[in-house]
């Protein structure tokens, strides 16, 4: 019994150590990109080319999310104000909602699925197939060239895809409330022009965002760099991006609502 | 004689596993070196110790009278501009094309304009003759097509010294000797010094100038083709001649048959 609880212990702290030793290790990652952005921003093409790839190719995904989660919450919203007889402020809910948690979380969440499992592939293939040593061999550092351009075009993209999701899911929430439900449009806009301040819920909504980029795209880019070079390796590490991001963004949504809830009261 | 490449008493592992053991090496300037040995005898690690890809244990590696050991990343950087590597199967970067991959360190490490970069590159893929290539993705070529962009590639800039990485693996009898021939071709036309990590004797020993036989992270034996060619040493009899009996084993050491079969395999 004692040895079943010894290992259990041991066990749980050896799992504890090496969360922290890995999250200590994307923190000093992302200290090696911040030192290498500089041919980043010097030729700038390079990052918009991964705005392209990380940012633009996740259109779909965010607009049709987006308004499929506004209409759901129009939906939702509507039926429960309806008991109190508030369903004019239906609007007021949906942009909150967004604007304040689901717009930046699912994004970001969404973004990490489709775009940090992409980076990760890349990185890790160019890995495994030595293009990195090669570029290493021709004097050009990988973490300048490949690495840097990629995760910025990530923090880049992230912050432009929330808006976006959460303009698709007003608009979603605009359909089914005020065309579908016959919600007074008037009611509908003032009511979220009234409620919705712009530094506590747009700006607040937007530094959540560039957060979940930033965490995002140097998880995604340290698990490919580090990626065993294997096929196998590849696909464990493209598995830990989606999962790691996951987890950082929700924990770091919990962080980041907790400061700005003074805020709000 | 000046040398391009010098080692000292080099010692390299990873882990405990010691690789390599007290090896002594040198490449004279303009010569085309062959480095042998079985698979995973530590050529491979040998030939990124020269790049500075890994860095010595113990001892010197000195490429054109420097010691990586005591540079620092920049000054390697600036040494590796110097160096032009042909990896196994070629590590092109696979989203660009085969002009921009040849294009690539000129755009990297000049301020030369389009258009003379554009006849430079073309003037490289020509000399691989792969210039009707040049719009192809890397996805597009065959293995040896791929090895032979990749030598353009590395001899972009006109580098002091090429590394080969295996350079004949896979590759049809024709690639093979045409990749042959344009590894001494480039090393006499550029003036460079080439080293070439292979297992391929017979293909090596037509172009090379002189060869270390590596084993069990040692040098086992070294010297021109004609004198390994004539030579009773008994490893590089094996290794010449491809015999299946000699001092090499071909099996891994491992536990005995009796003990993986049982007492079945003694009476069969």
């Amino acid at each position: 019994m004692k040895g079943t609880w010894g290992h259990g212990l041991r066990t749980v702290g050896d799992t504890t150590l090496r969360i922290v030793e890995r999250i200590g290790a994307v923190v000093l990652f992302l200290g090696q990109i911040l030192r290498h952005s500089g041919t980043s921003f010097r030729r700038f093409g390079l990052v918009i080319r991964e705005i392209y790839f990380a940012g633009v190719q996740s259109l779909i995904i965010i607009l049709v999310s987006g308004l499929f989660v506004g209409m759901v919450l129009g939906l939702q919203g509507f039926e429960t104000l309806q008991s109190y007889g508030s369903s004019e402020s239906v609007g007021v809910l949906v942009a909150l909602s967004l604007m304040r948690e689901l717009g930046p979380v699912v994004s970001a969440l969404l973004f990490a699925s489709r775009a940090g499992s992409a980076i990760t592939a890349e990185i890790g293939l160019m890995k495994a197939t030595e293009q990195l040593s090669a570029m290493e061999m021709m004097a050009v550092n990988p973490l300048a060239r490949v690495v840097s351009p990629r995760f910025w075009g990530g923090v880049f993209s992230l912050p432009v895809l929330a808006t976006l999701f959460v303009a698709m899911g007003i608009m979603g929430g605009f359909l089914v409330t005020v065309i579908m439900l016959k919600v007074d449009s008037g009611a509908f806009w003032s009511q979220m022009q009234a409620a919705v301040d712009f530094h506590h819920d747009i700006v607040n909504g937007m530094i959540k965002s560039i957060v979940f980029g930033v965490a995002v795209s140097a998880i995604a880019t340290f698990e490919g760099y580090e990626a065993p070079p294997t096929a196998e390796g590849v696909s464990g590490a493209t598995t830990r991006t989606v999962v790691s991001s996951s987890l950082a963004i929700l924990a770091l949504d919990l962080l980041l609502t907790a400061f700005m809830m003074k805020g709000w009261n | 004689m000046i040398h391009q490449v010098e080692i000292r008493d080099l010692n390299f592992g990873y882990g405990d596993q010691l690789v390599l053991k007290g090896i002594n090496l040198t490449v004279p300037k303009g010569s085309l070196v062959a480095i042998m040995g079985l698979s995973g005898c530590g050529k491979t690690t040998l030939l990124r110790l020269m790049g500075g890809q890994l860095l010595a244990r113990q001892g010197s590696v000195r490429v054109a009278g420097q010691e990586l050991n005591h540079m620092n990343e920049a000054q390697l950087y600036a040494m590796r501009r110097q160096v032009g590597m042909l990896f196994q199967f070629g590590a092109l970067f696979t989203d660009l094309s085969v002009f921009d991959n040849v294009a690539f360190q000129m755009r990297e490490h000049t301020r030369l304009p389009e258009s003379m970069i554009r006849d430079l590159t073309l003037m490289k893929l020509n000399a691989v003759g792969l210039r009707g290539v040049q719009s192809l993705m890397p996805a597009e070529l065959s293995g040896g097509m791929a090895r032979r962009v990749a030598m353009a590639r590395a001899t972009a800039l006109d580098p002091a010294l090429i590394l080969y990485d295996e350079p004949f693996t896979g590759l049809d009898p024709i690639s093979l000797g045409a990749i042959g021939r344009l590894i001494r071709q480039l090393n006499d036309a550029l003036g460079a010094t080439s080293v070439l990590v292979t297992h391929d004797v017979q293909e090596s020993m037509k172009i090379v100038d002189y060869i270390y036989f590596v084993s069990d992270g040692v040098i086992v034996a070294q010297g021109t083709p004609e004198e390994i060619h004539a030579s009773t040493l008994p490893f590089v009899h094996q290794f010449v001649w491809g015999e299946a009996d000699g001092p090499l084993p071909f099996h891994y050491p491992g536990p005995t048959l009796k003990m993986d079969f049982g007492d079945e395999w003694g009476q069969a």
